[in-house]
C-alpha cells in the first residue's frame, strides 16, 4: 500500500477567548489509512478539524495536502481542494429533503436546471450502499437523528476525494449501522483514501482504525500503530496519567429504602409508539431499558415524563394516582430527564453554563423565587467541578463549550434539582472514557442516596454495571426482564436477538 | 398519478388553504354583488397589483433565506421619483428603466453586503435603507412629478386583449413573468436552493460548504431589482413619481408572504404564494368597494385578521411537524436481526 503524506499539519494553534483549544500540534494523514484522533472531551480534537477545513481561521501552522501547502478559508474550499467532512454538530438543513441535503451545492443537472429525478435517485441508491431504506423526497427533519447523521455520511463519503473526515459520526447510531459504516470506510480506504475517525468508542478504534494520534489540553501527545498501543495505555495518553479502569468503576451499595415502589404504570401504552407496558420503579433503583435503536426505550421515557401522552394505562406516583402527566408536573413531582437527542432538545446555545444549570431548579421552584446569581453560580461551579466540565468559567456560552462538556451541563441541570426520580437517556454518548465511568459512579451514588434512576443506554457493559434491573424492549414490546446474577451482557443480548428468531441458531448470539 | 389529496402535504397545504380562501372570497362577492362575478373585476385584480405582486416575490426570497427587507416600498417611491426627474431632463425611456433597475440593485447589494459581512440585522440594516431611499426620495423634490413620456404613455395605456372582452396590461405580463421565473429560479437553480437552505440554517449552510456571503448578498440585490422593477411597472401604472408613495406598502408585502405561505422563520414556502396573497387582499379591497358604504380601513382590518388566522395555521403545522419528528429509517428486516447481536457485544467493552 502506498504510505506516502496526504494530509501534514505543522504547528496548529488555535486560541479562544480565555481558552488554548491548540497549541503548536502536529498531525500527518497518510494515504490509505484510518487515522484516530483521541482525546477527552475538550482536548481540542473538533477544533484541529475546524482549523484544517478553513471553519476557524488559525492563530498559527501550515498544511500541506499531497506536497503542497493549501490555505482553505471555508469548508466550500476544503471540499474543492477534496476534504469533505462531517462536522461533531448535525450540519445538514432540516428544512430540505434528503436527496437535497446528500446533494446541494453539486446538483445533477439536465439543459441547466437541476435534475431532481436523477437527484432523487442516485440519493436512493447512496443511502441502499449504506443499508438505509427510506423515502428520500421526505425532508431531513422527520426523520431520527441517526438517520439524519447516516444522510450527512452518506453525502460526504460520496463528496471525498483524497480526505474524509468523522468526528463522532457514530454517537447517535445503532450497532448495525456503525457496520455499514465501517464497511463503506474500508472500501475507501482500499481506494487510497486517507480517513480521520474521531469517537469515543475504544472498540470502535481497535476495529477499524490503523494510527492514533492524542491531544490532550490542546498538545499533541504522539502519534501511535493502533496495533501497538494497548488501550490502558492509550487511555493513559489521553487523561496524562496512569490508567487502571477496576479503580475507576464504582461498586452497587446496599441501597436505602429498596423494594419501596416510588412509580408504577400499568399497561402504558401509545398506538404506535409502545405497546401496553407494566413497570416499577423503587426508590434508590436503577432500572434499565435495554433494546435496540427504535425499540421503544426513549418513547417509555418519554410517557414517564408526560412529553407523550399516553392511549391507555394507569400511572401513579408514591400510590397516589395520576389523571394525567405533562412535563411541569413530571418536574414539580420531582423527576428529573436528560433526553437522547440534546442537540436539539436540550441546550440554550446562547445562555451561559451557569443559567443553563439552574434552568430546570427554577422552573420547578417557579419563576418568582428567583435564585440569587450568588447561589446560582455556587451550584453551577459546584457540577462543573464533580463532572469535571472543561471551561475557563461558569459565565462561558454553552455553544462554545466541546460537545461532549455540553452533554455533561445538562446532566447537571437535572443533577441540580436532587430529582426523586432521574431518567437518563444514554447520558454517557460522546462522552470520553475517563468522564464515562465518572458518571457511572455518581448514578451508582445516587442510588445510593435513594434516587431513583430510568436508566438507558446502548452500551450493555454500562448497563449490567449500572442496573439492579433491566426490562428488555423488542419492536416497542416488553419481552423480559432479568435481575441480579442473570443480568449479563450476554442474556440481554440474547433476548434482544431472540424475539423474533427463537428458531435460528446461527443469529451470531453470544460471543 | 397521485390523487389531489395524496399531493397535499405539511408543506403545501397553506396554499392550498389561501386558493381555498381565494375561490370563497371570490364566490362570496360573486353571490352577493351583481357584477362582481366578470372577468374584468377579475383581471383589474391583477392590473391594479401588479407592482405589488413582483415586489412581494421579491420580498418571498428574502423571507425564505432567513431575512428581511423593509426597504422595498420606498424603493419603488424612489424608482418612481428618479424617473420623473430623468423625464423631466428629457432622458430617454430606456435609459430611466436601466437606472431604476440599476439603483435597485445598488440598494440591494448595500443591504447584502452590510448584512453578510458584518453579521448585522437585516431588520436594522435594510430600515436605514428604507429611510435612505425615502429621504433621497425627498431631496430630489417634494413635490409629485407628472411623467409625460411617449414610450411610458403607450406601455401604461396599452391593452391586450383576451378571450371576450376582457384585457391586461403589460405590467401583468411582466408580473406573471417573474412569478414564473421566481416558481421555476427557486426550484430548479442552485441560487434558489441555496436560499432555502440558508432559511434552514446558516450554519449548516456554511459547514455544508455552500457559498454563504454570497447567497445573502445576492437575495438582497435580488429583491432590490425587484422592487425597482415593481417601481417601473408602478410609474407605468400611476405615471407620476411622488416621494409620498405607497408609504407602508412593504408590510403589504410582508403580509401577502405570509398568507401566501411563506414561513416568516425562514426555509419553507412556495413561489406562487405571494402572488395569492396579493390576490387575495385584492378581493378584499374589491369586496369593500362593491360594498359601498364601509370605508377602506375595513381592508386593513379584515388583512390583519387573515394574518392572526394564517400565522395560527402556520404555527400549527409547525406543532405538527415537530411532534411527528421521529420517523426512524425502515431497514430489510432480515439482514438486520442477524447482524446486530454480534457488534452489540464489541461496543462498549472497555
Ligand atoms: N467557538 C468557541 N469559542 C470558545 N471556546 C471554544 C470554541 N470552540 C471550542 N472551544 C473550546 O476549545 C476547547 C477544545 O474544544 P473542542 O471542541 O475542540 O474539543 P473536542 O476535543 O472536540 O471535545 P469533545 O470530545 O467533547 O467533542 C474546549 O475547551 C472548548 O471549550
Ligand atoms: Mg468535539
Amino acid at each position: 500500500m502506498d504510505t506516502g503524506q496526504l494530509l501534514r499539519a505543522q504547528g496548529i494553534s488555535k486560541s479562544f477567548p480565555g481558552v488554548q483549544a491548540l497549541s503548536k500540534v502536529d498531525f500527518t494523514l497518510r494515504r490509505g489509512e484510518i487515522h484516530a484522533l483521541m482525546g477527552e472531551n475538550g482536548a481540542g480534537k473538533s477544533t484541529l478539524i475546524k482549523a484544517l477545513t478553513g471553519v476557524y481561521e488559525k492563530d498559527a501552522g501550515m498544511v500541506w495536502m499531497n506536497g503542497r501547502e493549501i490555505h482553505p478559508k471555508s469548508p466550500l474550499q476544503a471540499q474543492d481542494m477534496g476534504i469533505s467532512t462531517v462536522y461533531q454538530e448535525v450540519n445538514l438543513c432540516p428544512n430540505l429533503t434528503v436527496a437535497e441535503n446528500i446533494f446541494i451545492g453539486r446538483y445533477p443537472r439536465k439543459r441547466m436546471l437541476i435534475d431532481w429525478e436523477t437527484m432523487n435517485r442516485r440519493s436512493q441508491e447512496l443511502l441502499e450502499r449504506l443499508d438505509l431504506y427510506i423515502d428520500v423526497k421526505q425532508s431531513l427533519s422527520s426523520y431520527s437523528v441517526a438517520v439524519q447523521q447516516m444522510v450527512a455520511i452518506a453525502r460526504a463519503v460520496d463528496i471525498s476525494n483524497g480526505v474524509l473526515i468523522l468526528d463522532e459520526p457514530t454517537s447517535s447510531l445503532d450497532t448495525n449501522e456503525v457496520k455499514q459504516l465501517f464497511a463503506v470506510m474500508r472500501k475507501l480506504r482500499n481506494e487510497g483514501l486517507g480517513i480521520i475517525f474521531v469517537t469515543h468508542f475504544l472498540d470502535q478504534v481497535y476495529e477499524i482504525t490503523d494510527r492514533i494520534t492524542v491531544l490532550r489540553n490542546g498538545k499533541l501527545v504522539g502519534e501511535f500503530e493502533t496495533e501497538q498501543l494497548p488501550r490502558t495505555q492509550l487511555v493513559s495518553h489521553m487523561i496524562g496519567r496512569e490508567w487502571n479502569p477496576d479503580d475507576a468503576a464504582g461498586s452497587k451499595q446496599a441501597r436505602k429504602g429498596e423494594n419501596q415502589p416510588f412509580v408504577i404504570a400499568k399497561g402504558l401504552a401509545k398506538r404506535g409508539s409502545i405497546e401496553p407496558i407494566d413497570l416499577t420503579i423503587h426508590r434508590g433503583e436503577v432500572l434499565g431499558l435495554a433494546g435496540l435503536l427504535g425499540s421503544g426505550r426513549t418513547e417509555v421515557a418519554k410517557l414517564i415524563f408526560g412529553i407523550d401522552k399516553p392511549d391507555e394505562g394507569e400511572f401513579t406516583i408514591d400510590n397516589a394516582m395520576m389523571s394525567s402527566m405533562y412535563p411541569r408536573k413530571a418536574i414539580q413531582q420531582g423527576f428529573g430527564f436528560t433526553p437522547e437527542d440534546r442537540k436539539v432538545a436540550g441546550i440554550v446555545g446562547e445562555l451561559s453554563i451557569r443559567e443553563n444549570i439552574v434552568l430546570a431548579l427554577q422552573a420547578r421552584e417557579g419563576l418568582f423565587k428567583a435564585l440569587s446569581v450568588r447561589k446560582q453560580k455556587e451550584i453551577a461551579d459546584h457540577y462543573i467541578q464533580l463532572l469535571r466540565i472543561k471551561t475557563p468559567s461558569s459565565e462561558q456560552k454553552i455553544e462554545n463549550l466541546s460537545g461532549g462538556n455540553q452533554q455533561k451541563v445538562i446532566l447537571a441541570r437535572w443533577l441540580a434539582t436532587q430529582p426523586k426520580l432521574l431518567i437518563l437517556d444514554e447520558p454517557t454518548r460522546g462522552i470520553d472514557v475517563g468522564s464515562k465511568l465518572e458518571i457511572r459512579k455518581l448514578i451508582l451514588e445516587l442510588a445510593g442516596q435513594g434516587i431513583s434512576v430510568l436508566f438507558i443506554s446502548a452500551e450493555l457493559e454500562e448497563m449490567v454495571q449500572c442496573c439492579d434491573r433491566v426490562v428488555v424492549l423488542r419492536d416497542k414490546n416488553p419481552i423480559g426482564e432479568l435481575a441480579g446474577a442473570d443480568m449479563t451482557e450476554d442474556r440481554i443480548m440474547h433476548m434482544i436477538a431472540e424475539g423474533g428468531l427463537t428458531h435460528d441458531q446461527t443469529g451470531g448470539i453470544g460471543a | 398519478m397521485k390523487s389531489l389529496y395524496g399531493r397535499i402535504s405539511h408543506n403545501n397545504i397553506i396554499i392550498f388553504a389561501t386558493l381555498l380562501l381565494l375561490v370563497l372570497l371570490y364566490g362570496a362577492g360573486s353571490f352577493q354583488y351583481t357584477g362582481f362575478f366578470s372577468q374584468q373585476v377579475f383581471l383589474n385584480l391583477f392590473i391594479d397589483n401588479a407592482y405589488l405582486i413582483i415586489v412581494a416575490t421579491g420580498m418571498a426570497f428574502v423571507i425564505i433565506s432567513g431575512g428581511i427587507d423593509l426597504s422595498v416600498a420606498s424603493i419603488v417611491a424612489l424608482v418612481s421619483m428618479v424617473a420623473g426627474s430623468l423625464f423631466q431632463q428629457g432622458a430617454n425611456a430606456f435609459v430611466v428603466i436601466l437606472a431604476s433597475l440599476a439603483i435597485g440593485v445598488l440598494f440591494g447589494l448595500g443591504h447584502g453586503y452590510l448584512i453578510a459581512r458584518f453579521k448585522l440585522h437585516p431588520w436594522i440594516v435594510t430600515l436605514a435603507g428604507m429611510f435612505l431611499a425615502r429621504g433621497i426620495s425627498y431631496l430630489i423634490s417634494t413635490e409629485s412629478i407628472v411623467i409625460s413620456n411617449s414610450f411610458f404613455n403607450e406601455v401604461s395605456q396599452y391593452k391586450i386583449r383576451l378571450f371576450g372582452d376582457g384585457f391586461i396590461s403589460i405590467s401583468v405580463v411582466i408580473a406573471l413573468v417573474v412569478v414564473v421565473a421566481a416558481i421555476l429560479g427557486a426550484k430548479y437553480t442552485a441560487f434558489g436552493r441555496a436560499i432555502y437552505a440558508l432559511g434552514g440554517s446558516e450554519k449548516s449552510s456554511m459547514l455544508m460548504g455552500l457559498p454563504v456571503e454570497r447567497t445573502i448578498v445576492s437575495v438582497y440585490a435580488l429583491s432590490g431589482f425587484m422592487s425597482a422593477l415593481g417601481g417601473v411597472v408602478f410609474t407605468f401604472y400611476t405615471l407620476s413619481g411622488y416621494s409620498l408613495h405607497l408609504l407602508g406598502m412593504e408590510m403589504d408585502a410582508i403580509a401577502a408572504c405570509v398568507i401566501g405561505g411563506i414561513l416568516l422563520t425562514g426555509g419553507f414556502g412556495y413561489l406562487i404564494g405571494p402572488m395569492l396573497g396579493v390576490i387575495c387582499t385584492g378581493i378584499i379591497q374589491t369586496l369593500i368597494m362593491f360594498q359601498g358604504t364601509l370605508s377602506s380601513w375595513w381592508t386593513k382590518i379584515a388583512i390583519g385578521f387573515l394574518l392572526f388566522l394564517f400565522m395560527a395555521i402556520q404555527r400549527l403545522i409547525v406543532m405538527q411537524k415537530d411532534r411527528g419528528a421521529t420517523k426512524s429509517a425502515r431497514r430489510k428486516p432480515a439482514a438486520t436481526l442477524q447482524n446486530q447481536p454480534k457488534s452489540v457485544n464489541k461496543i462498549g467493552n472497555l
